[in-house]
């Protein structure tokens, strides 16, 4: 799918050409691994419209009027939690936030129990983050309102895998051949995984980066078993990004260190950090891209994370879009 | 004539500790074999039961099961999980100590010995004491006082002893003895927050992985420390190939060490995780009643497991029977308590490796029988059916198909990863001294 | 299937000639004046306006597209959802006399939906309705102040409008509704 860079292109342009609301079959959205390539198109365009209006003086459509979103986060979290919201808002749905430390959680109610409360407050839609991996997927077997994954331990962030991909299909057009390196704890990174998922239609060259211990035998190995052709590893930085046409490093938490799997932050800083001279190694225009949030002087420069190349602030842009674009098609029309 | 006189006739009996694979039918009197052959009368007053089509065996003997009682009782009491243990023909069973008060004092062993007679009469409890006071892993345990209230092995299950200095001591103890030393071998530094076991699987799903050396160092260290004390060591649910090969080469050099294998690592591989739910609305499971600790390997360390059987590196195998509650099972995989409740499935799902040709019945029921009760070298615990010693055995129907659901399940437990599944092989009858101590509908109305 | 040719190409082109005249008469000129044609059909239309009237009146008018779908009010009865496209709408309609462009008014929905979509662009001046085909059944008090041609239907009888720019052809039919695919129902 090409970018429509030329708007005049679209007026009176035929939806026949379109990708199909038919080809839409998720009830839950959970990862990126089931989902086609018509699927992710799919929310690409609806993400385009969306787009429009967070550029109009009344960043508001009635589409969602009476819906209740409500976001149930069992990790800190303020980007992803409040993306959701406004994302809600901007449909005209009606959200509710419950943030787990304060809530009937901390009295020892389980997940199951404090889901089930929700639905039986008819929400329409759960938007979960948890720490466990597999956690949104236990909730789905218990419940029969739609859920959103808006993260679970170091599984999946689909809506995130959406918005990068969707990043650089907006800058670049066609990723085919495209380099694209992510860099750092591979291991621990749902953001990576789904990132993996998303791109595997699009025949970029996508390469692995990070020190042994956090992209370790039993990842590479997975790779080969799931046939991630599009998927390479490699342990030296400036390898890896040698004309790269996209980097996006990861967060590097200190607990890595605590927990024995870095020898220390200094020596990451050394090997890993994506800093200037690296950045020259790379295709003069390269892009920047970051989940956020950023450790300014770990994983990336301060300077390197707000240079021009950065399409930092353009993510949490498109990742309005994309969420609104997914509860579109989650909250929007009949439930399945 | 009493309850516990039978005749069972036109058996299939197969008995590997007499060498005995024949058409036969077995007399029981009083709760004693009376006789064995073919074509026996029956006398006045014996209850006749015609299991043509069955196998009999004798009843088989679990070296490792948790009971739960005392301290957990709602996952199961000793009377439950004594059912269930009936239901799986199993007429002897070891319980592991991490109860509550665990089996580290000669009261809390009382305890189950009373509870047990009481309770449970028509199976053997046999309770393995702890090696460390509370399983804490930090004093030795009252060893003496454990083994002369009727332990018949010492471990501390659940856990590793992990301090190699306090084991070398257990084992000097315990050889001294003459029982067995039961390990559960796992590194806790190596294992830490891991959820399953440390491959592809667990990369794909994003859980922690617990890597095979985790098993293989501290199985390596105890085969060192046995060969050193000169105790019987015993390594329980080994999981791995590394394991497999330590354990060879250690009985190759004459080392006193023996292993046994539970049902679901001889047939279920990690990727029994993802399996999809047909009824669920997600893709993959994350299933928690096929978490287990150790984890569910590889297809290569299933293949090596029953190699093992095999070439007789292991002579055992052992349910590790672990229930837990609904709600220990039902929540996020990382928070969900490791087991599976397996007594009632435990022959069925051996049998289907005697239906895919990968075992042989004959050694399939040894694992069941003299393998274990040669481990325990316990009196009165042979694992077959001698004239004149009393009458533990089962009879199985290895053909007959069952839908293994939460209701069928006698344990209190439900946390079974066949559940849902048409398995091959069904207990009929188990008799406990000459008692009928379980029989299906079907046997006791007559077919 | 039993499709009636109810206008031509020609039939077309001199009912959109006509209407152009009327807006100009209306509006008393071309001042101030924006065409927003409703997706789909609704923006060859508009663009056909503006044309004409440039012809005329030697000014150009701008012309923008609507997509209504976010705005419906079948949003959440409806089985199928509908591929939201976009709206193009690249001047400001504030003070103008904006004319919206739609090929079949039916039931008044969807210019209810396209009005509330064009308040939320901006404050026009006056709003006025330009429509090919009027086929009655107004389900809502809106009507058209512009109208190329009434066609009376049953309700069992649906209305395709073909152009051009987007169907290779010029032409208007009726069918009887049993016969029709139900994708291309009217709204």
């Amino acid at each position: 799918m090409t970018t429509k860079t030329s708007k005049a292109d679209q007026i009176g342009e035929d939806s026949l050409n379109k990708v199909t609301i038919s080809c839409w079959r998720h009830r839950n959205i959970l990862d990126l691994d089931d989902f086609s390539q018509d699927e992710i198109s799919l929310v690409f365009e609806i993400a385009d419209s969306m787009i429009d209006i967070l550029s109009r003086k009344v960043k508001k459509v009635p589409t969602l009027r009476g819906k209740t979103i409500a976001t149930m986060f069992y990790e800190p979290s303020t980007r992803t939690r409040s993306s959701f919201e406004i994302a809600a808002k901007y449909l005209s749905a009606d959200t509710v936030s419950l943030d787990a430390a304060k809530s009937s959680v901390a009295k020892g109610e389980s997940l199951i129990d404090s889901l089930r409360t929700l639905q039986a407050l008819k929400v329409d839609v759960i938007i979960i983050r948890h720490p466990s991996s597999g956690a949104p997927y236990t909730a789905a077997e218990h419940l029969n309102i739609p859920i959103i994954n808006a993260g679970d331990g170091c599984h999946a962030h689909p809506s995130q895998g959406l918005l990068d991909l969707y990043t650089m299909k907006r800058n670049l057009g066609s990723l085919k051949g495209r380099k694209v390196v992510i860099i750092g704890d591979i291991l621990h990174s749902r953001v990576a995984r789904s990132f993996i998922w998303g791109t595997r239609f699009f025949e970029v060259n996508l390469v692995l980066c990070g020190p042994p211990p956090l992209i370790p035998e039993g990842f590479k190995d997975m790779i080969g078993r799931l046939e991630l052709n599009h998927v390479t590893v490699e342990h030296n930085l400036n390898k890896a990004v040698l004309n790269a046409d996209v980097i996006m490093p990861l967060r590097i938490q200190k607990e890595r260190q605590q927990s024995g799997l870095i020898p220390s932050i200094r020596e990451y800083v050394q090997q890993y950090q994506l800093d200037q001279n690296r950045l020259y190694k790379a295709k003069p225009g390269v892009l920047i891209m970051h989940p956020g949030p950023v450790n300014e002087g770990l994983e990336i420069t301060r300077e390197v994370a707000y240079s021009s190349k950065s399409l930092i602030e353009q993510q949490v842009t498109n990742g309005v879009a994309i969420r609104m674009a997914l509860l579109y098609l989650v909250a929007g029309g009949e439930n399945k | 004539m009493t309850e516990s006189t039978q005749l069972i006739k036109n058996t299939r009996l197969i008995d590997p500790g007499q060498n005995i694979d024949a058409e036969l039918d077995i007399l029981i009197i009083n709760g004693f074999i009376s006789q064995i052959g073919k074509n026996i009368q029956p006398v006045e007053g014996v209850r006749l039961i015609d299991a043509s089509g069955l196998i009999a065996s004798p009843g088989f003997i679990d070296l490792h099961c948790h009971l739960r009682e005392p301290g957990f009782e709602q996952k199961e009491t000793i009377a439950t999980g004594a059912a269930a243990a009936l239901h799986g023909g199993y007429t002897t069973i070891c319980c592991m100590p991490n109860t509550d008060p665990p089996l580290d004092n000669e009261a809390t062993v009382n305890y189950v010995k009373i509870t047990a007679s009481n309770t449970a009469p028509y199976i053997n409890i046999l309770p393995i004491g702890c090696i460390t006071k509370k399983r804490m892993g930090v004093e030795l345990a009252d060893l003496f006082e454990l083994a002369n209230s009727g332990c018949v092995g010492f471990s501390d299950d659940g856990n590793p002893v992990s301090n190699s200095r306090l084991m070398f001591t257990a084992m000097q103890y315990i050889s001294s003895f003459g029982l067995i030393v039961i390990d559960h071998c796992e590194d806790l530094d190596l294992s830490r927050g891991g959820q399953m076991h440390d491959g592809w699987v667990a990369a794909r799903l994003g859980l922690k992985g617990i890597p095979a050396a985790a098993e293989e160092s501290i199985v390596a260290r105890d085969i060192a420390l046995a060969e050193a004390t000169g105790v019987r060591l015993h390594l329980t649910h080994i999981s791995t190939k590394g394991s497999v090969e330590l354990i060879r080469n250690a009985k190759k050099h004459g080392v006193n060490v023996t292993a046994d294998v539970t049902p679901h690592h001889l047939t279920l591989s990690h990727k029994r995780i993802i399996q999809k739910n047909s009824d669920s609305l997600s893709e993959i499971a994350y299933d928690t009643n096929a978490k287990v600790n150790p984890p569910l390997r590889t297809e290569e360390d299933i293949e090596a497991l029953i190699d093992g059987i095999k070439d007789g590196t292991i002579t055992a195998v052992a349910t590790d029977h672990a229930p837990h509650t609904t709600e220990d099972k039902a929540c996020e995989f990382d928070t969900a308590a490791s087991g599976i409740s397996g007594f009632e499935t435990s022959a069925a799902v051996l049998l289907s490796l005697v239906h895919k040709q990968k075992l042989s019945l004959n050694t399939l029921i040894k694992c069941l029988t003299t393998g274990p009760a040669s481990i325990l070298n316990q009196p009165g615990i042979s694992g077959t059916l001698k004239i004149d010693q009393p009458a533990d055995l089962v009879l199985i129907d290895p053909d007959k198909d069952s839908l293994i659901t939460p209701s069928m399940l006698v344990s209190k437990g439900k946390n079974n990863p066949w559940i849902g599944q048409v398995l091959k092989g069904m207990i009929m009858a188990t008799f406990y001294h000459g008692h009928i101590a379980y029989i299906n509908d079907e046997l006791r109305d007559g077919k | 299937m039993s499709e009636k040719v109810l206008l031509n190409s020609s039939d077309i082109e001199r009912a959109l000639v006509r209407i152009a005249h009327e807006i100009l008469e209306r509006n008393k000129g071309a001042t101030d004046i924006a065409f927003v044609g409703i997706k789909t059909r609704g923006v060859p239309l508009a663009q056909r306006l503006a044309r004409i009237i440039q012809g005329m009146e030697k000014a150009e008018i701008p012309v923008g597209s609507l997509d209504i779908t976010l705005y419906r009010d079948d949003v959440s009865s409806l089985g199928f959802k509908h591929v939201v496209q976009q709206t193009y709408v690249p001047f400001d309609i504030t003070n103008k006399h904006v004319i919206l462009v739609d090929d079949v008014f039916y039931t008044g929905r969807s210019i209810r939906s396209a009005m509330d979509a064009l308040m939320d662009l901006g404050r026009p001046r006056t709003i006025q309705l330009a429509v090919l085909i009027d086929r009655g059944h107004r389900e809502l008090p809106i009507r058209a102040d512009f109208v190329g041609k009434n066609i009376p239907t049953a309700r069992n009888e649906s209305i395709k409008v073909f152009l051009s720019e987007v169907d290779a052809v010029d032409k208007v039919t009726v069918v009887k509704r049993e016969e029709v695919n139900d994708d291309n129902q009217n709204f």
